[in-house]
């Protein structure tokens, strides 16, 4: 089948899909945008967190099908440009505090921190804990990730 | 002679200084490459046929159904192996794909590769393989009366001579069990394998050490070396199940077989079968003491669960053996540590390495200790603290720093944290349970653990650096090259770091890691800022007595901010200037003092090269009536020689710290008649940012003489004593023994 969607401000299609591919599939096999991950495909482990319509989503959950017609932003499509100052001030904050160790969490992390900021821009510590508490991270303890996210909401 | 004048730290993002990771924008920006995220034209994907039985006879394996299915390119069985059908680590014992046998439930029988995963996932479903199942072999004591065993060691010391009859005026016993942990990295085993004209095959793969599976991947393809070429993809996480082969086999004989690129991705449940565990353990231990708590004999017997295959077991059971007794004095000591073979998942290395079962056992009989002679639990521990010029129980002289007393006051001294608020998302279980609190009790919980740092008895570790020194667009440059894996912990970042320092010369550049370089060793055994950190560092000094030479004078010089300055602080000449003659370029190996055998009936032997230590306290809050456990807080210290970047030691303490709680009370892969019963990551519970506590640091910095910088192995010790000092935390607030872990919410709300 054929899925057309908007990829970070662009048409996008992708044809001869299976349709048991999931969005997360299309977006890293077909659509070359291997930022979100896919550390489990099972929803378990927020990795492959991206923007559907606006709602962060586990994309190994969602089936390329229902992608079709849909509006979808990646970490890819966070940044305005490729050096560090057009990087998204989550994104900035995560390198600043040391949150990023193998990073295989983080591409998720940083769209779940960007969605919680545009919710609640003064995010109480069990705010930012229950927030997160789909995306795990095996690197870090996660410490350097709450403080990655208290420094991105007052940046 | 010339010599570095300068405080290595006044470079900017030198050694000491909290330098930025140079994959840092590319990590946060989703472009970092990671081995799962290769692509190529024309590639094909494979996957595994994995035996489904923990031990069974294989009669007959049947191929023409996958072969039927359209978009398939390849379907291969032992029988197509070109080379050597095993490979292993220490004991070349691991089949390639299984041979007349399988030996535990996960073991690969068969691969495909087609045009799309899934295509290829449905026809490795159509091979049919006929199986005689056999009983398991799964208790490790029967295994060990069966003679399957891998290694014994024993660590026999004794205060006199001719031996200690094992008497004191306080002895403790206790028998202890650690559960199988999981390294759950989560970037899954995956790779590229691409066919190359000259008959060999280029492999792109997440790994810890590239020259170990370039040895095995050649052997098995019947290669020589040089046609079997690693690079380094990008590497979400290791911790240890990347020391052992996975895919990087399979990929090659698939990409060789069908000309075509070949990428493998495992799914998060076939990475539970694909990779090697933590050992479960069962400890016996017997601690004798005088009334004052000074430890006058440890006996104790070990017995680790190394699954079908050999894999790193031999170092796992040394390290149990060597640092059973942990970071005290004891006069004498008769250990003996076991591990076998068995029908269960195989095991090998996880972070912490043996050290970890040792340690919970240990540092709960420490705790028994003080309750016998009613002192409280630091100060038991600190009465019997080792120090620099201890005798370990090898017969060794700790010869390094060892500020066990000074960590432990340490995490004793800080302020406890506040009562909980009221807020229910503070409760255990948080707020999707049914109490309001009634039986939620407090407790406070310490341990130490030790850990030895790089390759041990006597194995030749040694890992190589080539440094370029040249003019780029007009500026000096440096381009630092090694085999050495980054695997998340920073690696990368310490390279340029060390470079800066060395040389004076701010733009460095860190080349992807390849075996075209000579080998670094494993991103294992906390060694690799110490070895290939020192291998930078030796490179870059040779550089600097080359460039240097070329001024012609004889006194003493260094290099600051690109230009050569004498000892008076005038500029001598510029960096580009000399380069004007051509680059500078050094390659060296580099090796730690050696180390010796364990004398093999006595256990005694200079064994280990640096020994490092980490103490905890953890306070926790438990609900007694529903056993369920928060972690309120965990306090750390540890001695890391010299923090060559504060930010990363710091990061490497927290995620370590993490993994040891959840061994404490979440982590445990169930294991039942050889059977994997939780192999996902709803079943498999790793601690969430829910479940982690805030987490306070010292970091303590007494440089080690030996080492570069003086720098100590940061990565596995503050796993180690995390997870004995989350139990005694709820030991104390419980009152129960607890001896097992994970501890489970039964063992509290339904304990006798
Ligand atoms: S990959 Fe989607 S939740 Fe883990
Ligand atoms: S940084 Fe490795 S999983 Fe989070």
């Amino acid at each position: 089948m054929r899925v057309t969607c908007v990829v970070n401000g662009e048409t996008r299609q992708a044809d001869d899909v299976w349709p048991g591919e999931s969005l997360l599939y299309v977006l890293r096999e077909r659509l070359g945008l291997p930022g979100a991950k896919n550390a489990c495909e099972q929803g378990e482990c927020g990795s492959c967190t991206v923007y559907l319509d606006g709602l962060p989503v586990c994309s190994c959950l969602v089936a390329a099908g229902q992608a079709d017609g849909r509006t979808i932003t990646t970490v890819e499509g966070l940044a305005t440009g490729s050096g560090e100052e057009q990087l998204d001030r989550v994104q900035r904050a995560f390198l600043a505090t040391g949150a990023v160790q193998c990073g295989f969490c983080t591409p998720g992390l940083i769209v779940a921190v960007h969605d919680l900021l545009a919710r609640d821009p003064a995010p109480t510590d069990p705010d930012i804990r229950e927030a997160l508490a789909g995306n795990l991270c095996r690197c870090t303890g996660y410490e350097k990730i709450m403080e990655a996210v208290r420094l991105a909401a007052t940046s | 002679m010339s010599t570095l004048t300068r405080e290595p730290t006044t470079v900017a993002d030198g050694v000491g200084t909290s330098a930025p990771r140079p994959d840092g924008i590319l990590k946060v920006s989703g472009e970092f490459a990671y081995s799962s995220d290769l692509w190529a034209d024309e590639m094909l994907w494979g996957a595994t046929v994995r035996s489904p039985h923990p031990s069974a006879e294989v009669r007959a394996i049947d191929i023409t159904g996958a072969l039927a299915v359209p978009g398939v390119y390849a379907v291969l069985t032992a029988d197509d192996v070109p080379g050597a059908k095993r490979y292993g680590l220490e004991v070349v014992d691991q089949p390639v794909l299984a041979v007349d046998e399988v030996r535990y439930e996960g073991e690969p029988v068969a691969l495909v590769a087609a045009d799309h995963p899934e295509t290829a996932r449905r026809a490795a479903a159509r091979i049919k393989v006929e199986y005689a199942v056999r009983a398991p072999v799964t208790d490790p004591e029967e295994a060990l009366s069966r003679g399957d065993l891998v290694r014994h060691v024993p660590v026999h010391r004794f205060a006199s001579a001719g031996g200690d009859a094992l008497t004191a005026d306080v002895v403790v016993t206790g028998t202890y069990e650690v559960g199988m942990q999981d390294q759950a990295f989560l970037g899954p085993e995956s790779g590229l394998a691409v066919p190359a004209e000259d008959g060999g095959v280029d492999l792109f793969v997440a790994t810890q050490w590239l020259h170990v599976d370039q040895k095995q991947v050649a052997a098995c393809l019947g290669l020589p070396p040089e046609l079997v070429r690693l690079r380094l993809a990008g590497v979400g996480g290791a911790f240890g199940a990347r020391e052992d082969l996975s895919m990087q086999v399979h990929a090659s004989l698939l990409a060789l077989h069908t000309g075509k690129p070949v990428k493998m991705v495992y799914g998060r449940e076939e990475s539970f079968f694909g990779h090697v565990h933590r050992h479960p353990a069962r400890l016996e231990y017997e601690h004798g003491a005088d009334r004052s708590g000074k430890l006058v004999y440890v006996k104790a017997r070990i017995v680790l669960d190394g699954g079908a295959y050999t894999s790193s077991t031999p170092a796992v059971v040394a390290n149990a053996a060597t640092l059973g007794v942990g970071p005290y004095d004891v006069p004498t000591v008769v250990v003996d540590a076991y591990g076998v073979y068995t029908n269960n998942p195989p095991c090998g290395a996880m972070r912490g390495f043996g050290a970890v079962q040792a340690c919970f056992a240990y540092e709960s009989q420490m705790d028994k200790l003080a309750a016998a002679i009613g002192v409280d639990p630091v100060e038991v521990r600190r009465r019997n603290a080792m120090t620099t010029g201890s005798v370990m129980p090898t017969g060794q002289i700790v010869s390094g720093p060892a500020p066990v007393d000074e960590l432990l006051a340490l995490v004793r001294d800080r302020p406890l944290p506040p009562a909980a608020t009221g807020d229910p998302r503070e409760r255990p279980g948080g707020v999707a349970n049914t109490t309001r609190g009634e039986a939620v009790v407090r407790g406070v919980g310490y341990a130490i653990g030790i850990k030895n740092v790089c390759f041990s008895e006597g194995f030749d570790d040694f890992s190589t650096a080539r440094v370029r020194l040249s003019v780029l667009g007009g500026e000096p440059a440096v381009l630092v090259h090694t085999a050495a894996a980054e695997v998340g912990q920073g690696l990368v970042t310490v390279q340029a770091q060390i470079a800066r320092t060395e040389l004076g010369v701010s733009r460095v550049t860190v080349a992807t890691a390849d075996t075209s370089v000579g080998s670094a060793g494993s991103s294992s055994a906390s060694r690799q800022t110490y070895m290939t950190g020192g291998a930078v560092r030796a490179a870059c000094q040779a550089v600097r007595a080359t460039v240097l030479a070329r001024v012609g004078r004889t006194d003493a010089l260094s290099l600051v901010d690109g230009k050569v300055v004498a000892s008076d602080g005038s500029v001598v000449a510029s960096l580009v200037d000399l380069l004007g003659e051509g680059d500078v370029e050094e390659i060296v190996e580099w090796r730690h003092k050696p180390t010796r055998p364990l004398d093999p009936e006595t256990g005694q032997g200079d064994a280990h090269v640096q020994y490092a230590f980490a103490a905890h306290r953890a306070v926790v809050d438990v609900d007694t009536e529903l056993g369920l456990v928060r972690v309120v807080e965990i306090a750390t210290a540890q001695d890391v020689g010299k923090a060559v970047n504060p930010q990363a030691v710091v990061g490497q303490i927290q995620g370590g710290t993490a993994q040891g709680l959840g061994l404490a009370v979440m982590e445990e892969i169930q294991v039942v008649d050889g059977v994997i019963r939780n192999p996902s990551f709803t079943d498999y519970l790793i601690p969430t940012i829910l479940d982690m506590p805030p987490m306070e640091v010292d970091v303590l910095e007494r440089g080690d003489p030996d080492a570069p910088y003086g720098l100590r192995g940061v990565g596995e010790p503050p796993t180690i004593s995390s997870t004995p000092a989350v139990v005694a935390a709820i030991r104390a607030a419980t009152g129960l023994a607890l001896t097992r872990v994970p501890v489970r919410p039964d063992h509290i709300a339904l304990a006798p």
